[in-house]
């Protein structure tokens, strides 16, 4: 391992910011880079709900039975209209599902065993102005995949983005290697690098990881036209939320976009090949997976049918993301539209004598009066999903801004979202947090408080305020 | 211990006909056994394995040392008063067991009632028990003179838990450190039994030469058979007090006489060991000292805040050697850390993260405040013998002013930043 402050040799004269504070959480289970036998996957779902500010009942288009092409239109916001929502696979429209309020859950799709792809005649980007460029991305549905913050919105096609950040690995638990997803793509990923450079007044930053003995992969490093910056320090150093914030952060009514790389490489794959592409690979990781490794899929896989060929044991929890920010999903439910990865943990209902006390695991911590802490750091542990307590009123104070690397006050932003003061939650920096990067805040805490439960109320009061 | 959680299952009392008898089941069943609860579907899926059970413990881990020696000390000081066993080990069956009889007393009636005011509230509540009182139970014995009514405890213990604690909320919405209240509420409404020189040492009437001390059936009936057995020393209610013995602090003696007078009653040995007159937890330095570095090297206490008060502690005895107008201001500032309660305060009444100032640069001031102010109180105040309680107090007054204005400066910087 590198020490804490030392630059590695292979960020050369690029920036790089280093970060002390956070905390990085080893557990069982990690992906090896490499593919683990295909499952097979049938069922494919866009699920409304994954797109933050799309309004809950759009106007869906398609009717079960409809035979649709990979890239073809399937509802659209009522209330934005040119805001087009396509399939990512193509198939036969298996059912529409309605959740809560006749709300519009998923639109399921099983697919073709050979993709077919509708064709569209993308314009190059270098002789069009921005307004078709957009529409243009708005048509092929690739708009939505793109996030505006503050509080990770589809983007409001008027709004010019003041910059555009994309980071290019994941500090999380058990997170995926990006260097590993991004083998073989580099043409589309710089494709996809130099179609955002035209939709932004500023630029677009790379956040590159330093942590490892190895450069990232050369898609990452040899990235043209972008600005590349290197991150050093535990996680939460991978988010988005903390590169922004140390590179350009959010002030007033500025917005900026964030998108992921597998949603940069669909874009690129528009513009460079005509073909709406929404493979993803997927990393299925955590202590009840018997060989964890990655997938090749689709956005929007059933995650009962990714997980199932090697699921050890059925008492287990199936997470869509990682373990501090993801979704339980039940069976049948789907993988959510931004995430790269499915964590499988067992569950934790269980009475532990003395466990407050004497733990009878030693499980991963932040606080010092664990042993381990002081003997083996590095240690990787296994995890359940017990609350190891219960919850209780905001008692201690300092650490939670030890393992958030922002100016930003957590339990003071916490406080003033409980109160409902808006103008106080934006003094504190509402807008520059996400939920993920409290995430750490909410695993650490003794009280047991929900920290991201708090935050996206916050969001919620935020977005009805404007 | 399946058996134990079994019969603990059955014995659950309904928690709406019985809401008393649930939580004070419940709380004692949550310390048994961490509880099956899951996280729920959305938030993090895992948790650290602290809690704030765990965090109380600690702080009480941390005040052990100072239990084991409180208990002592109170027997030691006691047969000093008589003039027999004192040396350090002479008499230690005597010296613990008189210590016992003291202390246990408190610390029952202390948990007892403050526990009962947590049970009741967690009930009202329909919310399970906050483990703050833990703390605060603890600390309030070691706060106490040994000889203390346990009717004036009552009374203090629920000004403290009731009045201090629950009407504004509960555990993490107090304003004022809890332990700290149950004895200002003493020293103010009953003086007498918490200032003077009569109440430092225990088991007598009154601190006259010739007195006898005052044993009951513990001393005399159970400790002294049980002594006999093993061929102890024994109680013998026939000593009598010592002439000269006058049963000061040696603060109160430094009021008059500064640091020489101090040093003819007691040796600087005995100043920072503390085998001298005090309240039951305050006196031994070193092992204040110790609990302090383990609550702080495991992160529970925050540190910004001790060394804040020790650089206010000797920033202000610094000042006072300069001034030099009393015998108090006289006294060497690094002899100042022997004197009182200093660090028994800095260490385990300051941090406490509820009350003191929340944001890290609040904190340093926070500290520092209370380091100037407690030597303030101390060396200026003629009325008040020891300034720690109220300089505490006050600056819990304050932390939220302090961390007023620090956030309101953040604020300002990122709107002027825009």
């Amino acid at each position: 391992m590198l020490g804490a402050n030392k630059k590695p040799a292979y960020v050369g004269s690029n920036k790089i910011i280093l970060l002390k504070k956070g905390l990085n959480i080893n557990i069982k289970g990690k992906a090896e880079n490499t593919f683990i036998e295909e499952a097979i996957i049938e069922n494919f779902a866009i699920q409304p709900g994954n797109f933050r500010g799309v309004v809950p009942i759009p106007k869906v288009v398609v009717n079960p039975g409809d035979k649709i092409l990979a890239g073809d239109l399937l509802f659209y916001d009522k209330k934005r209209p040119d805001l087009k929502f396509v399939s990512p696979v193509s198939g036969t429209v298996k059912a529409i599902n309605r959740g809560a309020r006749r709300s519009i859950k998923e639109i399921v799709i099983t697919k073709d065993e050979k993709i077919k792809y509708k064709k569209f005649n993308s314009p190059n980007p270098d002789n069009i102005s921005r307004e078709d460029l957009v529409d243009f991305m708005l048509e092929s549905g690739v708009w939505p995949l793109i996030k505006q913050r503050p509080f990770d919105l589809v983007p409001d096609k008027e709004i010019v983005p003041q910059n555009i950040f994309i980071s290019t690995f994941d500090s999380s638990p058990l997170a995926p290697d990006y260097n590993f997803i991004i083998n073989g793509k580099e043409n589309v990923f710089q494709k996809g690098l130099e179609v955002l450079t035209k939709l932004t007044s500023g630029k677009v930053f790379l956040g590159l990881d330093a942590n490892n003995k190895y450069p990232p992969a050369d898609a990452f490093t040899k990235a043209q036209n972008v600005e590349k910056v290197y991150f050093k320090g535990p996680h939460p150093s991978g988010n988005t939320g903390i590169q922004i914030h140390h590179l350009a952060p959010i002030r007033g009514a500025n917005k900026v976009w964030t998108v992921g790389i597998q949603e940069v490489i669909t874009i690129g794959n528009l513009f460079l090949n005509n073909i709406y592409d929404a493979s993803r690979i997927i990393a299925i990781v955590g202590e009840d997976i018997e060989t964890p490794g990655y997938i090749n899929t689709y956005l929007g896989a059933d995650i009962t049918e990714s997980v199932r060929v090697c699921l050890k044991d059925s008492k287990c929890r199936v997470i869509s993301g990682n373990v501090l920010t993801g979704e339980t999903k039940e069976y049948g439910e789907f993988l959510n539209a931004f995430d790269y990865m499915i964590s499988v943990i067992p569950t934790g209902n269980y009475f532990e004598p003395f466990g407050w006390f004497i733990p009878k695991k030693s499980r991963p911590t932040f606080s010092k009066t664990f042993l381990s802490k002081w003997i083996n750091p590095g240690k990787t542990y296994s995890v359940d999903t017990n609350m190891h307590g219960q919850e209780r009123a905001f008692v201690a104070t300092g650490i939670y801004k030890e393992v958030l690397p922002m100016d930003i006050y957590p339990v003071h932003l916490m406080k003033a979202i409980l109160a409902g003061d808006i103008e106080k939650m934006e003094g504190l920096g509402i807008n520059e947090v996400a939920e993920e990067d409290v995430a750490l805040c909410e695993f650490i805490c003794p009280s047991k408080q929900e920290f991201q439960a708090i935050l996206r109320d916050g969001h919620r009061m935020m977005i009805e305020q404007e | 211990m399946k058996r134990l959680l079994k019969y603990f299952k059955k014995i659950e009392p309904d928690k709406t006909k019985n809401p008393f008898l649930f939580s004070m089941w419940e709380s004692f069943f949550t310390f048994l056994f961490v509880p099956d609860d899951e996280t729920p579907g959305t938030g993090t899926h895992i948790k650290d394995k602290m809690d704030l059970k765990r965090l109380m413990s600690f702080v009480v881990l941390g005040l052990i040392p100072a239990y084991i020696f409180g208990i002592y000390n109170i027997g030691h000081q006691h047969f000093l008063a008589l003039g027999q066993y004192t040396g350090f080990w002479e008499g230690w069956n005597l010296k613990f067991a008189h210590g016992l009889i003291k202390l246990v007393p408190i610390l029952v009636v202390t948990m007892v009632v403050g526990l009962g005011w947590e049970f009741y509230f967690s009930s009202k509540k329909g919310k399970g028990i906050e483990e703050g009182f833990l703390v605060s139970g603890a600390l309030i014995p070691l706060l106490m003179p040994p000889d203390i009514p346990l009717w004036i405890l009552v009374i203090a213990v629920s000004f403290a838990v009731v009045l201090g604690k629950e009407v504004f909320g509960g555990t993490g919405m107090n304003i004022w450190n809890v332990a700290l209240l149950a004895r200002v509420f003493i020293f103010f409404a009953y003086p007498l039994s918490i200032s003077g020189d009569n109440v430092w040492v225990s088991g007598f009437d009154n601190i006259v030469a010739g007195i006898h001390p005052d044993y009951g059936w513990w001393h005399t009936g159970f400790f002294n058979t049980i002594f006999d057995w093993f061929n102890l020393d024994k109680f013998d209610s026939h000593m009598a007090i010592v002439d000269g013995f006058s049963g000061a602090t040696p603060l109160a003696i430094a009021k008059d006489g500064g640091w020489d007078a101090v040093t003819q009653a007691f040796s600087t040995h005995d100043l920072l060991w503390g085998t001298i007159p005090g309240s039951i937890g305050e006196t031994s330095k070193p092992l204040l000292i110790l609990g302090g570095l383990f609550i702080l090297l495991t992160g529970i206490a925050d540190w910004r805040i001790t060394i804040g008060a020790v650089l206010g502690i000797i920033f202000s005895g610094f000042l006072f050697n300069l001034w030099g107008a009393t015998p108090l201001m006289t006294i060497p500032w690094y002899y100042q850390f022997y004197l009182g309660g200093a660090l028994l305060a800095i260490i385990f009444m300051a941090t406490d993260p509820v009350t003191a100032a929340s944001t890290f640069k609040g904190k340093w001031i926070y500290g520092f405040l209370i380091g100037v102010i407690g030597m303030l109180i101390r060396v200026i105040n003629p009325a008040y013998p020891e300034g720690w309680m109220l300089a505490i107090l006050f600056m819990n007054s304050f932390a939220p002013l302090i961390d007023h204005y620090i956030i309101s400066n953040h604020i300002k910087k990122r709107l002027k930043s825009e």
